[in-house]
């Protein structure tokens, strides 16, 4: 789950972390009131969208009044910012924080997230912030301070005081940065994130450390316990992601026009992959889990059917758990329901396979039965091919 | 010979009174595994299907002498059982529950470390030594004894290359689930290493999916260590980059963990990696064929 810009501050701010006055508006027109009530003058209006990259796309810009910062502000709400994360089809803008100018001294990179292969956080710091890391760690790696807390233990002085050091900062500094650095240790455990990046941590003049920026992704299995991070979790997904999150599918929408229903994570993207392999193009991720039951089958079938992109369907389904002559009722029911014209697929291996197949057969559907996971995907590809 | 569950596995299951964890304790009875009893403190005393349920996983040890547990716990708690069956001196932890927090199993990972409890899992199907006990949801049938070793990050992927290997005659000794969540107990190395020491194994499967760096550091592991032939398959060659797709450890985030850098990692390694899914099996059988000159499988002409 990945929290916005402004819901990010409010948690380091309750965390009494240095961020800017600020004030997060959804409507131009509480503009002029906003800035009233926190006495900013000058400063920034920060689209509020899950990208980085926003500043080059016009997603930030400086205000010297209130009729610009209403202005701009009235041009970024409702406005797609498209940045190199986001692709061409860029992200909708419904809200923006208006943030108090900082006097920049210089930029830092900090960053907490999970080390897989270490097993353990770690906190990686940079001196070049404002960057994209990928290209720090790519050009100048050397760059780059990896600091591995000890799990379960409060962050020692002395990581402190490498992360200082390798900054360069002293005295006064020195000491914000340690309590900084505590500070974010503690709002990365104790709200599960999975990412949380200071891009730029800033040293403005007379004034110390400030966090400017910040990137915060909880733990989408943690999410039940973090009610009060203010997060959604379904902020990202679409209309048809959440509805199948309902049913417990999990299912991703993509470009392609094949779509795909199978059983399991790794069995549904190797299914994405073998379509490719083939010529073709997925239209989507769907798993629909260990134990679906018809009903949910015939649900992710409409949910298929009803995605515009689609040509074809291809099912592929391993019965381990899921017994083959559940998914067969279920497939009958929800091609029945959804009055399917489109050609379908149909991989069944596993538990009760044979009844599977039976009962599909003699559905007197239209169904095109494939012996393995190639032979599905060569048959869908094929099968548009034709058709075209 | 076979690995980490055979025998003389006792296995109980902590979560035996919910709905899947019954039905699997049942099932894995079923195919063999001798199951003593099961783990749910509001229920000691009492007996489903036959099985004895204990207060504690303690007390299940001391009554039964349990040496393997399955946990089927359900996601809030599952670090805590984890950690239960740890304590009580259990051998083989394996946990199918799927959906816990990362910092848990973080703390719970951190905790083993000065055990001598070995963990499977979460998130995974479990352990199957073909034709002589399962501890786990992978359905039984499909497995037959024989020489290949597998060892996976997802379920369904695994089920396809044993079916596969079953298909073609070839067997296995045994096939270990390793799940899908970042942060998990055994990792691919771990169990390529117990493959490699098995004398019945003759050749490893590798299933993995995007998302860390598991895969390459096994290919580097395989590289200077292992002397049996090594077939792999990656999945997520077209799932796209931050998106999370369906195991909370498959997503591609920052630079590596893709499936191209997997599969040269691998190749570079002298793995035998297979272009699809179905393709697991009949590439198995070219690297026992390359590598040692015999195969044995029913699939090929020039096998038999």
């Amino acid at each position: 789950m990945k929290l916005y810009e402004y819901q990010s501050k409010a948690l380091l701010k309750k965390a009494t972390l240095p961020v800017p006055a600020s004030i997060h508006v959804s409507k131009a027109s509480d503009v002029p009131a906003a800035l009233k009530q926190t006495g900013i003058k000058t400063g920034v209006v920060k689209a509020q969208a899950f990208t980085g990259g926003r500043g080059k796309a016009g997603g930030v810009k400086f205000f010297r009044s209130v009729d610009e910062a209403k202005s701009i502000a009235s041009e970024m709400i409702g406005m797609k910012l498209v940045t190199k994360q986001t692709g061409p089809e860029g992200v909708t803008v419904n809200s923006v924080l208006l943030e108090e100018a900082s006097n920049i001294e210089r930029e830092f990179y900090m960053a907490l997230l999970l080390d897989r292969s270490k097993v353990n956080p770690v906190i990686m710091i940079s001196p070049d912030g404002g960057m994209e890391i990928e290209v720090v760690a790519e050009k100048t790696p050397e760059r780059i301070l990896r600091l591995y807390p000890e799990i379960g233990q409060p962050l020692s002085d002395k990581l402190k005081k490498e992360g200082a050091d390798f900054l360069g900062l002293t005295g006064e500094n020195e000491k914000q940065f340690g309590e900084i650095l505590q500070k974010l240790y503690g709002v990365y455990t104790e709200y599960d994130a999975s990412l949380l990046e200071i891009n730029p941590l800033v040293l403005a003049k007379d004034k110390g450390l400030a966090i400017l920026d910040c990137k915060f992704d909880i733990d989408d299995n943690a999410v039940f316990r973090q009610a009060e991070s203010g997060g959604n979790p379904n902020a990202e997904k679409t209309e048809a992601e959440i509805e199948a999150s309902s049913y417990g599918l999990n299912y991703i929408s993509l470009q392609g026009n094949i779509g795909c229903m199978v059983n399991g994570a790794g069995l549904a993207m190797a299914t994405m992959d073998s379509i490719k392999y083939y010529g073709g193009e997925p239209a989507n991720f769907l798993d629909v889990g260990g134990s679906a039951s018809e009903e949910a089958v015939a649900k992710a079938f409409e949910i298929i059917t009803s995605d515009a992109k689609v040509e074809c369907i291809l099912v592929n389904i391993f019965g381990g758990i899921m017994q083959c002559d559940t998914i067969a009722h279920g497939i009958i029911a929800g091609v029945k329901k959804s009055e399917l014209k489109l050609p379908l697929v149909v991989r069944l291996e596993g538990t009760n396979v044979e009844i599977g197949k039976k009962i599909i057969q003699e559905s007197g559907l239209n169904i095109i039965s494939a012996t393995d996971l190639d032979d599905g995907a060569k048959k869908a590809v094929s099968v548009i091919s034709k058709n075209k | 010979m076979s690995i980490l569950v055979n025998k003389h596995t006792k296995l109980i299951t902590q979560g035996i009174t919910g709905k899947a964890g019954l039905f699997h304790t049942m099932q894995c009875r079923d195919y063999g595994t001798n199951v003593v009893g099961g783990v749910n403190p509001k229920k000691a005393g009492t007996e489903v299907e036959g099985f004895p349920v204990f207060g504690s996983v303690k007390e299940a040890v001391e009554k039964t002498g349990a040496n393997t547990s399955m946990v089927f716990v359900p996601a809030h708690f599952a670090g805590k059982a984890i950690v239960e069956a740890a304590d009580a001196g259990i051998e083989l932890i394996v946990a199918i529950t799927e959906g816990i927090p990362v910092r848990d199993m973080l703390n719970v990972h951190q905790y083993l470390k000065g055990s001598n409890s070995t963990l499977i899992g979460p998130n995974c199907p479990g352990v199957t030594t073909a034709d002589v006990a399962k501890v786990g949801i992978a359905p039984g049938f499909i497995h037959r004894k024989g020489k290949i070793g597998v060892v996976s990050r997802s379920g369904t992927l695994t089920y396809e290359a044993v079916y596969q290997t079953t298909r073609s005659g070839l067997g296995q000794t045994t096939a270990v689930g390793i799940g899908g969540d970042p942060v998990h107990g055994l990792n691919h190395i771990d169990v390529i290493r117990m493959f490699e020491e098995d004398p019945e194994t003759e050749g490893i499967i590798l299933i993995g999916e995007i998302g860390g760096k598991d895969e390459e550091q096994a290919a580097e592991y395989i590289k200077s260590n292992v002397t049996k032939p090594v077939t792999a398959f990656i999945a997520g060659a077209t799932a796209p980059k931050g998106k999370r797709m369906g195991h909370a450890g498959a997503i591609i985030s920052g630079p590596g963990g893709t499936a191209a850098s997997k599969v040269k990692a691998l190749e570079n390694a002298g793995v035998y990696v297979a272009k699809t899914a179905a393709d697991i099996g009949h590439i198995m059988c070219v690297a026992l064929r390359e590598q040692t000159g015999r195969c044995q499988c029913n699939n090929d002409e020039e096998c038999r």
